[in-house]
């Protein structure tokens, strides 16, 4: 099964106002930079977005944010860039924070098909408020729901037509998931090879999950924080 | 003499066991990696999906897609694995991470944290710390004793958002040791030249003082 499109415009074919979208990524590393530049240049607006940041001024969800096509952001931690702040202070943009390893199995669950489950995390914070809680093994727990999105969008270092995905280092992080969490998952890679070619020893994320994937381009792969040693 | 960034978190090094699997969180936590004791071998857990750290790169081998909890740019030593962001949280909710270190902006005698939000103040989220002191099997919190104003930071019950309840087991300042116990701050070690008296003083929650107790030696 071939599941390549040609490029990012193709690959967002369907996409509508006021759906729920998830971007994999953490801060910037492995952002589907092609995609969100690509829905940043329509006018589709209202999203909901699942993502653990919202990039910073001027790249990755920070373009789209600017468009102001966010309704609501999911994440776990943001405001790494000024117009969020701004729009979330004056009330443009919903935000809803949860602890990022329930962010993380939120999706998880989403995409195998639990539809929620205790975690100890946030009990007794913010977070708990209007959350069924129960103990177990002594210790208190809240209830999480699963979270799934009409589209999720991924970022993979090597994928073949088949939709398999391999990811580098950190370059993980909320991809595995949000390709399993999506209705559509679209995935784009550094290095798009014909099926047969991955070592199915090594693959992160098998391509049931995936339904379309398309060969990126031009990544400039920003650094948030240059740290040396000295 | 009130102890240092450096001093406190070569303090809390001490803390760590051969073959702890460890997280550090952002800030002094960070440093504790720059003072591991000779002997001792421990694997860095970092939340957004790797074990194994390293120290930062050089700029020849910078990789934008290797990057620790706070985006800084790392490397990874011999042994280490990379994994998505659900796995690294079940190494954390399910135990298997020994030992959590990481700041506050105040503790509670009943070890309760508040450590992410300032009301009035821009609000950037919890990110991991709420998963990480609600299940981490040994917390440790590096900070200081009081506020810039002289206020304290060790109190009965904390005054600002909760990162988490019940939770924080010792606590490394800049003007001592202290473990959280079901009766309050016992206090067991103070910086060296410190009295007893101020550290008091810098206590709003309930101190417990018994017998001697010994100056930090570095």
């Amino acid at each position: 099964m071939n599941k390549t499109v040609k490029n990012a415009k193709e690959a967002i074919n369907g996409i509508s106002d006021n759906m729920t979208v998830m971007f994999g990524g953490f801060g910037l590393c492995g952002i589907p930079e092609n995609t969100i530049l690509e829905l940043s240049k329509t006018k589709i607006k209202g999203l909901i977005c699942i993502s653990n940041n919202c990039g910073v001024d001027n790249f990755g969800l920070g373009l789209m944010l600017n468009n102001h096509q966010i309704k609501k952001m999911v994440s776990s931690y943001v405001g790494e860039n000024a117009e969020f702040e701004r729009q979330m202070l004056s009330g443009e943009l919903e935000v809803e924070l949860l602890p990022q390893g329930t962010l993380a199995e939120r999706v998880r669950a989403g995409g195998a098909g639990i539809p929620a489950f205790y975690v100890p995390a946030g009990y007794g914070t913010e977070v708990g408020i209007g959350k069924e809680s129960r103990e177990f093994n002594g210790k208190m727990h809240l209830l999480e729901h699963a979270l799934t999105a009409d589209f999720a969008f991924v970022k993979a270092w090597k994928g073949d037509t088949a939709g398999n995905l391999i990811y580098k280092y950190t370059a993980n992080n909320f991809n595995n998931m949000m390709a399993m969490a999506g209705k559509i998952t679209i995935a784009e890679v550094e290095e798009l090879v014909p099926e047969g070619e991955l070592d199915p020893n090594f693959i992160h994320t098998p391509g049931i999950f995936v339904q379309r994937i398309f060969q990126g381009v031009d990544y400039i792969k920003k650094i948030e924080q240059l740290t040396l040693s000295k | 003499m009130a102890l240092d960034k450096n001093q406190i978190a070569m303090r809390i090094a001490r803390e760590l066991h051969n073959g702890d699997y460890v997280n550090l969180g952002i800030g002094i936590p960070t440093l504790v990696a720059n003072f591991i004791p000779e002997g001792i071998y421990v694997t860095l857990q970092s939340e957004n999906g790797m074990l194994g750290m390293g120290p930062f790169p050089t700029m020849e081998t910078v990789d934008a897609d290797l990057i620790n909890a706070g985006k800084q740019t790392i490397t990874y030593l011999p042994g280490a694995s990379f994994f998505d962001s659900a796995t690294s949280f079940a190494m954390i909710r399910g135990g298997h991470v020994d030992i959590t270190i990481l700041g506050a902006f105040e503790v509670s005698e009943k070890g309760d944290i508040a450590s992410w939000k300032v009301p009035g103040k821009l609000i950037k989220g919890m990110g991991g710390a709420m998963d990480l002191v609600a299940s981490a099997k040994n917390i440790i919190v590096a900070m200081q004793h009081t506020n810039k104003e002289g206020q304290s930071k060790l109190l009965k019950e904390c005054t600002l958002p909760l990162t988490g309840v019940n939770c924080v087991k010792r606590i490394v300042s800049d003007l001592a040791v202290l473990d959280v116990t079901d009766k309050g701050f016992k206090l067991l070690e103070r910086a060296p030249g410190v009295s007893i008296e101020q550290i008091q003083k810098a206590t709003e929650g309930t101190l417990i003082v018994e017998g001697e107790i010994p100056e930090i030696k570095f």
